[in-house]
């Protein structure tokens, strides 16, 4: 398991982008994902599936995430998570690694 | 034949330029790591670009990804975006072949077996690097094409950089040089005026007299005039046409000596004219057997 050691930030609040927030959470605690988006209505479980897929592809399981969306693609959540995350100290697998779309 | 006629740039840490990059036209896109991007963002820009290659569909448009400099952040970006399958990477301020022998070395440590492999553009952006331009274009068989950048170039050597770029002739002429004697491509400096657009058709014609494949493009709205200059006219078509002609009825003659329109035609001509038919299938001017 990886652990978060820091709060860190990604992302920006421009169009196709998604800002992400996180801290690391009491152990034992879980994910908490609190989730703003200009598509909340059409696209606010698939955005919820990528964020916790991606989280928990890294092993990491005690965390706190903000996520503002503002549309943007599958492939921009992963990437603004996975660098929040290993700005907080986790050590990323290989980008290369397959996951979805 | 690799059509590099335009080679777009797109900051490597825009997702909504990233995502849109497919649709532009451009032969070739440049994901940039490099000027692009802020040091301190320089790791969230890597995340994006190797998404990007990974999920984005770029259509027919080359993908490059733009790495940075070998004294800053070169292999931490080889080490992340190689295995996301990118066609090449260019390298900027290159001033010896030795840099690309290091770039070569830390792409195949990367590259996962069986992987198509990656190919490798120059940028040539200084005095050193114009100097040392055969050697470098000589340096590696992933080595596809020479690139000019004329800003840092101008820069060091103390020179204004103007719009009709008299300052900058010497250094185009070498590096068109250089990159034909290696038998790889040679792509021009940006026109960096993007609503000067008689200043592009301008300086695109020059680059295209003086032998360049292709420019550096900085914006998609300088993409059409560009592809257009570069493009053979119609009267190239139909001379180059001729000289096929010629060359075919001198064979069915058994003639030696061959002739179009009192002009002998030798083999730098052909080669001319076999490039030009090439380059118009290519862009869709002439399509076989039936060929305006």
């Amino acid at each position: 398991m990886s652990q978060m050691l820091t709060a860190t930030q990604s992302g920006t609040l421009e169009s196709n982008d998604i800002m992400i927030t996180l801290a690391p959470n009491f152990k034992g605690s879980g994910i908490k994902l609190e989730l703003e988006s200009v598509v909340l209505a059409q696209y606010g479980e698939v955005l919820r599936q990528v964020i916790l897929d991606t989280v928990t592809s890294q092993g990491v399981t005690d965390v706190l995430i903000k996520a503002v969306d503002r549309g943007a693609l599958d492939c921009t959540v992963r990437a603004r998570v996975l660098v929040a995350l290993e700005r907080a100290g986790v050590k990323i697998r290989s980008l290369a690694e397959k996951t979805s779309n | 034949m690799d059509l590099r006629r335009t080679m777009l740039f797109m900051p490597g840490n825009n997702p909504g330029m990233l995502q849109n990059g497919g649709v532009l036209g451009a032969d070739s896109v440049i994901l940039d790591l490099e000027d692009a991007v802020s040091p301190q963002e320089k790791d969230a820009a890597r995340f994006l670009v190797s998404q990007a290659l990974r999920f984005v569909d770029y259509r027919g448009s080359e993908r490059v990804v733009r790495i940075n400099s070998l004294d800053t952040f070169a292999a931490q970006d080889i080490e992340a975006i190689v295995p996301c399958q990118p066609d090449a990477l260019m390298v900027p301020k290159v001033q010896c072949a030795e840099e690309i022998h290091e770039v070569e070395q830390l792409i195949a440590k990367t590259e996962f077996p069986g992987q198509r492999p990656v190919k490798i553009i120059a940028l040539i952006e200084t005095p050193r690097g114009i100097a040392e331009c055969y050697p470098i274009a000589r340096a590696s068989k992933r080595l596809v094409a020479l690139a000019f950048g004329a800003e840092d170039y101008t820069a060091t050597l103390g020179a204004e950089r103007t719009k009709e770029g008299l300052e900058i002739v010497t250094a185009r002429s070498l590096l068109v040089n250089a990159a034909a004697a290696a038998a790889i491509q040679s792509i021009d400096t940006p026109f960096t005026d993007v609503n000067d657009f008689e200043g592009l058709a301008r300086d695109t014609a020059f680059a295209k007299q003086i032998g360049f494949k292709g420019k550096l493009t900085i914006n998609p709205r300088q993409i059409d005039v560009i592809h257009e200059r570069f493009n053979p006219r119609q009267d190239e078509i139909v001379w180059a046409q001729q000289v096929i002609a010629a060359i075919e009825q001198a064979k069915i003659q058994g003639s030696g000596v061959i002739a179009l329109n009192g002009k002998m035609i030798d083999a730098p001509i052909v080669s001319r004219a076999e490039r030009t038919i090439q380059l118009a299938r290519r862009v869709g001017l002439l399509t076989e057997g039936r060929e305006q």
